[in-house]
């Protein structure tokens, strides 16, 4: 992917991601090479501390890979990443354990993130005690507030539960008590929502929102259904096939969305209306391209209907600035090219 | 044998409960609901509120544990709760009624190509010998959008939106009067999704097929209804026209759920529903949604009736004349 | 524990496992109690036996609850001991220096059958007189028979059997060719042949005491042909000794064997599962040969050449099967939860991998092993008693699996000594019912879909 003029990186950012690559190695029978997964191929960014950013696309976009990269469980290929002035290629061991303390991981699944053989206490505890905080006093304080401010109330009936006697809605909240509890900067939200219950999930991402606020965190939330960003973050960008094909300011991406695959999420994101059920969406077919070998030049050519032959299927897009903020991966807005849109 | 209001599926008075270490789960609780001909019905209703017990107790398709199943199931006019289990394996089940269970793609056959699953419903059910149940599955394939050369492949090389397509395949193959469908997308992706839900739309123009959607996520059962049921701990609360549900819903729990969607093209936050909904163990004396429901006044203590307003059912005592307070 | 508490409630759904536990638990009992009445010294010691220690005792006699099952009564055996306080003595100053005591061993024989000895012990304390002892056999029906006389020294015996002159005058008295005193003293000289007369009867003994500080012990013992809860065997030891004995041998060998193996096993599985990569290849060879190599041959080549020690066979049992073929079931296993999402939770607010292992990955397989190894405990209780029957057991230790072998080696069946055997197979058959039946249930218990089978 061209290099482009980077953000200023460091000037006030808590996170900045500078040129990720995240390839896994495909070994054929033990010793042999197959080729390499990118899951994250050349993806940049920065987060302000207080900043909610909103990461969406589509299973095997890279998303996950990303996070997991971020929080400190996959090594970068190449690129970096600097978190509140760590290097994460630089850090090891102690270090490493001090960089993963500072961030909030909230899984998918709620009663899969929770041990089912521990008590709500013994899974509070347990971040602490692994990062050297010796009295119990003050983790069962530390306990007391967290489960406070995710609304798990009363606390002394909550705490001796185990994982199962919870419904869906509380065990995500103990996630997120969990994951706030070593008092992190970053919070990363890894689809929050997306296996409760509709009526749930408002709550839930209310509560993140709320949280983000009076801690003043800095929080990626990923998801990939585009409804449900538009209250609970700053920014967004749009991932697919390993890269980041549009990043923009929340209302700028809704008001004046640009890349062939952002107008195809949001169309495919209708809101509910009694019409949808007579007319027929506009959204591209096929899935999204193997990371092992993507497509030639642009990824998302194969299933574009705006694709420029003998461009878009031969060298990769730039990144275009088209307005304050706002990038786009994409030839159209080339000017060189924009003749087709 | 057509019954005399040209409604393809009639249901009166369902009940299925089951027998738990915890006591007995009313998941299906007298149940009223009549589906019209080449008509596509939406059951929306959230986890545990028995909609899933329900696609089952339509197809018959019961655990171990049951310990109450009754009610009255007219197809087409005749009450196939009468059948004996073997006359409703022969006669209805996939033949006249069939279902696309929750993440079907993880109820296809591992060991067995996808072809040959498509094809076995033909073969058991339309008497149809191997070729002729082929071709008929090729067909299938075609109206679903999946090249036919899969049908000589496994489940595990195709993706998740393929293998979806490759189940609703399977629940069509047979041309029965009524698909069930549970929760089709809920576990694909919302481009994937999207396609699913188009694909639906077309079939059901081609094929005179009747369908029953069951999902919890309202934005979906836009995309494919004609009429919409809304089910709460066990009962149907609400039952109306798409048009007019989604313009303007009825029920306090109809409300509140439009009212819970996060919506990318308003500019209105969305709400969220405070409280759970009851357990189906003991439910709750009187109107089940008391609890949670802003509008509750004493009457509500009392279980509701089924109210009819135009062509528009409502649980609610709030619609029923002369019943509210004054000053309401 | 959570499961602790899952148990409690769901076991007496199980009426098979609630009979398993009554088993374990009286076994348990056992195995706690007899160590406390019967200390260990206490128990090596009298299995090693010696005429001392078991003389009173008769050889290959049947448990006394035989009686219940057969027509004629076998008689049981009657003891008296003088320095117990038996014997009514009768003390007589005859002269200076010379005492004669009187003993009367009085008892009731009701039995259809002839004791198979008869013997008297006699343990005199004298400077350089010998006492003498002469004995008279007074029957029911009023004969009095001269039984012998004998002069005893510091540890003698009088065996009734071996006394030439006895057997002749029983002879002349009963009228049979060749009986021996055990059945000519008990014979009823009315009845053609062969027959018990019943009734009491009496042995006066009267010892002569020449010295003023001499003293004679006597203890007069007709063996029975029953005797005891367990009966005796070959070399006249109670069987009841070896089987209670064995019983916390059993459960101690079972337990540790089953318990270490099922833990290190585990363990093994779980960081071979984590760290992956060559370890785990590593480890996973390992099983695959240990796999091929045969337990029991080994022992018995360890025990041939080496030594037979309780302690080293389970020593080399539990060393043998640690790389067990359970392993690749574990591993399986593992590699699921591996891949759980609250591992990968543990490990982003910083887990230390060895913490993962134990206090994330191995309590979620606990329900499972915790049936499997209940149920393991009786396999290990059968392979000690396997080892002793084929000669390898611990030398100096009572276990059942030794009551077999020393039943088998004499030849118990052969010789009608059913009790023998069945004792301590029935004991064996019992422990490992009672952990079956606990670990099936408990099987069911923690995993759910089994349940509907």
């Amino acid at each position: 992917m061209p290099e482009t003029e980077k953000k200023s990186s460091l000037d006030g950012a808590l996170l900045s991601i500078q040129n990720l690559h995240v390839w896994y190695e495909l070994k054929r029978f033990g010793f042999g090479h197959a080729g390499f997964v990118k899951a994250v191929d050349g993806v940049s960014f920065d987060l302000k501390q207080g900043d909610a950013m909103a990461c969406v696309g589509e299973s095997g976009c890279g998303k996950s890979s990303l996070m997991k990269t971020i929080i400190g469980l996959n090594r970068p290929t190449k690129g970096e990443i600097v978190f509140d002035g760590m290097k994460l290629t630089e850090t090891e061991g102690n270090d490493l354990r001090e960089y993963r303390s500072k961030i909030g991981y909230v899984q998918q699944d709620p009663f899969g993130a929770l041990p089912p053989f521990m008590t709500i206490q013994q899974i509070l505890e347990e971040p602490m005690i692994i990062n050297g905080i010796k009295d119990k006093g003050q983790r069962m304080e530390r306990i007391r507030k967290s489960l406070t401010e995710v609304k798990l109330t009363p606390v002394e009936e909550v705490l001796p539960k185990y994982p199962h006697m919870l419904s869906g809605g509380q065990q995500q909240r103990v996630v997120i008590a969990r994951a706030m509890i070593l008092d992190p900067q970053l919070l990363v939200a890894d689809e929050p929502v997306s296996m409760l219950d509709a009526s749930v999930r408002v709550e839930i991402l209310k509560l993140l929102r709320g949280l983000q606020e009076s801690h003043n965190l800095a929080v990626i939330y990923i998801t990939h259904d585009l409804s449900t960003v538009r209250y609970f973050s700053e920014y967004i960008f749009v991932m697919y096939a390993g890269e980041i094909i549009e990043f923009a300011k929340m209302d700028q991406l809704l008001n004046n969305p640009q890349h062939p695959y952002t107008l195809a999420l949001m169309e495919a994101s209708a809101d509910p209306d009694a019409h949808n059920a007579q007319v027929m969406r506009d959204v591209p077919p096929g899935e999204p391209p193997s990371l092992v070998n993507p497509p030639k030049g642009c990824r998302f050519n194969p299933r574009c209907k705006h694709m420029i032959p003998g461009v878009c299927d031969v060298k990769p897009p730039p990144l275009i600035l088209t307005e304050d903020n706002h990038t786009v991966l994409c030839w159209l807005f080339d000017p060189q090219h924009s003749a087709e849109t | 044998m057509a019954s005399k209001n040209g409604n393809l599926l009639e249901i009166k008075d369902l009940r299925l409960y089951f027998k738990t270490r915890s006591g007995i789960v009313q998941a299906v609780d007298k149940v009223d609901f009549n589906l019209e001909r080449t008509h596509a019905t939406v059951i929306i209703g959230e986890s545990g509120c028995g909609k899933s017990s329900m696609a089952k107790a339509i197809l018959r398709l019961l655990p171990r544990n049951v310990q109450t199943y009754d009610g009255k199931v007219y197809l087409d006019g005749e009450d196939i709760m009468r059948l004996n289990e073997e006359e409703y394996r022969s006669s209805v089940r996939w033949k006249r009624i069939s279902m696309v269970p929750q993440a079907a793609m993880n109820a296809l056959n591992p060991v067995l190509r996808i072809g040959d699953q498509v094809a076995e419903p033909a073969m058991v059910h339309l008497g149809l010998n191997k070729k002729e149940a082929m071709s008929q599955a090729a067909q299938m394939f075609e109206h679903v959008g999946v090249p036919t050369d899969f049908l000589y492949r496994y489940a595990f090389e195709l993706s998740g939106g393929m293998r979806q397509r490759a189940a609703l395949a399977m629940s069509l193959v047979t041309l029965p009067d009524l698909v069930i469908l549970d929760e089709p997308t809920s576990a694909l992706d919302v481009l994937t999704q999207a396609n699913i839900m188009n694909l639906m739309k077309r079939v059901k123009g081609q094929m005179e097929t009747s369908f029953i959607l069951i999902t919890h996520d309202i934005a979906t059962s836009s995309e494919l209804a004609e009429s919409v049921a809304v089910m709460y701990a066990g009962q149907i609360v609400e039952v109306s026209d798409a048009y007019h549900f989604f313009k303007e819903p009825l029920h306090p729990y109809s409300r509140k759920l439009m009212a819970s969607v996060p919506r990318l093209h308003a500019e209105v936050e969305p709400e969220f529903i405070t409280g759970q909904p009851p357990s189906l163990v003991n439910p709750p004396q009187g109107c089940r949604f008391a609890d949670r429901c802003s509008e509750r006044f004493e009457k509500c203590d009392e279980e509701p009736p089924m109210v009819k307003i135009g062509n528009r059912n409502v649980k609610c005592w709030l619609h029923v004349d002369g019943v509210q307070n004054a000053g309401d | 524990m959570n499961y602790l508490r899952r148990f409690t409630q769901q076991i007496k759904d199980y009426p098979s496992a609630v009979v398993g536990l009554i088993i374990i638990g009286l076994l348990v009992a056992a195995s706690i109690i007899v160590p406390l009445r019967i200390p260990y010294s206490e128990a090596v010691r009298l299995w090693r036996g010696g005429d001392d220690i078991w003389a009173d005792y008769p050889r290959n006699a049947w448990p006394k609850w035989r009686n219940w099952f057969v027509e004629g009564k076998l008689p049981e055996t009657i003891r008296f001991s003088t320095a117990e306080g038996d014997g009514n003595p009768v003390i007589e100053q005859l002269s200076e220096g010379t005492k004669e005591v009187k003993y009367n061993f009085e008892f009731d024989f009701p039995f259809d059958e002839f004791p198979p000895e008869i013997n008297i012990f006699a343990n005199a304390i004298y400077n350089e007189k010998q006492p003498f002892v002469e004995m008279v056999w007074i029957t029911p029906d009023g004969r009095e028979i001269r039984a012998g006389e004998f002069s005893p020294s510091a540890s003698s015996s009088f065996r009734f059997s071996q006394d030439s002159r006895l057997q002749r005058r029983l002879e002349r008295e009963t009228g049979i060719e060749g009986v021996s005193a055990n059945q000519g003293l008990f014979d009823d000289p009315e009845q053609e042949g062969l027959q018990v007369l019943k009734g009491t009867y009496s042995l006066e003994a009267n010892t002569l005491l020449f010295e003023d500080d001499s003293e004679v012990d006597l203890t007069f013992v007709s063996y029975g042909l029953v005797h005891g809860l367990a009966g005796t065997d070959h070399r006249r030891r109670d069987l009841s000794v070896a089987l209670l004995w064995g019983t916390p041998i059993a459960m101690t060998f079972g337990l540790l064997a089953a318990v270490g193996t099922t833990i290190t096993t585990m363990s093994i599985a779980a960081i071979g599962v984590w760290y992956g990569g060559w370890l785990d290849g590593l480890i996973q060879r390992l099983t695959e040969i240990n796999a091929i190599l045969p337990l029991l041959p080994i022992l018995i080549m360890v025990g041939t050449f080496y030594s037979r020690s309780i302690w080293l066979m389970l020593g080399v049992v539990i060393l043998l099967s640690i790389f067990g073929i359970s392993i690749k079931n574990y591993r399986a296993i593992f590699l699921q939860v591996r891949e759980l999402p609250y591992i990968e939770a543990a490990k982003s607010y910083g887990a230390s991998d060895l913490r993962i292992i134990f206090r994330y990955l191995i309590p979620r397989i606990l329900p499972l092993i915790i049936p499997a190894l209940i149920a393991l405990i009786p396999t290990y209780v059968f392979l000690e008693a396997s080892l002793a029957v084929l000669g390898l057991g611990d030398p100096v230790l009572p276990t059942w699996g030794k009551v077999i072998q020393d039943a088998f080696a004499q030849g118990a069946l052969f010789n009608g000594f059913y009790y023998w055997i069945l004792e301590p197979a029935g004991l064996l058959m019992i422990a490992g019912i009672g952990f079956a039946l606990v670990g099936f249930a408990l099987d069911r218990i923690f995993n759910p879909r089994l349940r509907e089978l």
